[in-house]
């Protein structure tokens, strides 16, 4: 294996290909940001079950309108998403699990053993694969629960609210990591 | 064409996250529990380096002010931080991660992505009760940076400063708190599990 092929990167190279990555997407269209396209999805599930949620609105700024107020707002800026799935965030999402894909069959994919369950967590919590699902479940319940009460995560509020100097994206990186740092010391006391 | 660029820019960043090991939860759990600080220095640096370009490439001119993209500051940013901050320390995974996770073949990321839809749609259903309650209003200048940046139209909580070098000078200061930080810290999780 020649150097950048080692997973993980050292810090320093993944660093800088991080930072790339992230300006880049200011310099060239605007931050990069993840879980607003959770609501998008959730959208379009939803306008597929039942029309009605989202519909074209004249009055609306952004030319659609929604039942539901979360999709409405902002003049339907998230119900057109809905509305129009082929749009920038959309596709990005998409894309960049491609990209993760691909640079997983590269590497040779991931151990099978791993696939239910980091090692950390199996030192901890023991082999059981349904406890770990019912976990991670409830887990990204409360993550995207937080990033849409926040109006951003990781990508939107730490890397690219904090690159920007903004003041919500330090607010946010003090809240999670007060929580997760304290979490974690507490539940992983042994290594995986 | 911008369809194009979502495709380019999303693919790059699902690869590099693929690449710094933030697709294994391993390595965001042992983040948090600091017994393994590298993907820590990792995004440091890559916030420092986004930030050093940015701010200098706003500074020579070849960046445009108007793609900079500032979120509003209020409580609930602050709420929604602890709870995000707990379900990552659960699962090691971000809604970012989460899905390039899914992506690489792991199963318990398919859990943790529902999970994540089931909890946006409770947003969706509660967000006009949260909005009664004032966690929605604006704190420290709402949509604000640090220092004023010029050609943006955001407030800014310090004066007499330009915004541009503030945002160089945090960036190098992030560059320089990765390259100090330690593989780990601590010896509460020292003891690694004898090998089975």
């Amino acid at each position: 294996m020649t150097s950048w092929q080692h997973v993980p990167l050292p810090w320093k190279a993944g660093g800088l290909a991080l930072g790339l990555v992230f300006f880049l997407a200011v310099a060239l269209v605007k931050p990069i940001g993840v879980s607003t396209q959770f609501v998008i999805l959730d959208g379009i599930l939803w306008d597929a079950a039942v029309p009605t949620v989202v519909v074209p609105s004249e009055d609306a700024k952004s030319g659609y309108s929604s039942t539901n107020p979360y999709l409405d707002k902002s003049g339907g800026k998230y119900a057109k998403n809905v509305a129009n799935p082929l749009n920038y965030s959309f596709v990005f999402v998409i894309a960049m699990m491609v990209g993760a894909f691909v640079s997983a069959i590269l590497r040779g994919g991931v151990a099978r053993d791993e696939r239910a369950m980091p090692p950390v967590w199996r030192a901890n919590f023991g082999d059981s694969v349904g406890k770990r699902y019912v976990a991670t479940f409830f887990a990204g319940f409360l993550v995207l629960y937080g990033a849409r009460l926040a109006g951003g995560c990781t990508s939107g509020h730490m890397m690219s609210g904090m690159m920007q100097t903004a003041v919500s994206g330090y607010i946010f990186s003090a809240g999670a990591f007060l929580i997760g740092i304290p979490a974690a010391l507490y539940l992983f006391r042994k290594e995986g | 064409m911008e369809i194009l660029l979502a495709i380019l820019i999303g693919a790059a960043f699902g690869f590099v996250l693929d690449r710094v090991g933030a697709t294994n939860p391993n390595y965001i759990i042992r983040m948090l529990n600091l017994s393994n600080l590298h993907l820590m220095k990792t995004i440091l640096a890559g916030i420092g380096v986004a930030s050093i370009f940015l701010f200098g490439g706003l500074l020579l001119g070849l960046v445009d002010p108007g793609h900079l993209s500032v979120k509003t500051a209020y409580l609930g940013v602050f709420i929604g931080g602890l709870l995000l901050g707990l379900g990552f320390a659960v699962a090691g995974y971000c809604p970012g991660t989460g899905l390039t996770a899914l992506a690489t073949g792991r199963v318990d990321a398919l859990f943790f992505v529902i999970g994540g839809l089931v909890g946006a749609g409770a947003y969706m259903l509660t967000y006009a009760g949260i909005a009664e309650t004032g966690l929605l209003e604006s704190i420290a200048g709402g949509k604000a940076t640090l220092a004023p940046v010029s050609g943006a139209d955001y407030p800014s909580l310090l004066s007499g400063v330009a915004g541009e070098w503030l945002g160089i000078g945090i960036g190098v200061a992030f560059v320089l708190i990765a390259w100090v930080l330690p593989g780990r810290i601590g010896t509460a999780n020292k003891h690694a599990v004898p090998a089975e």
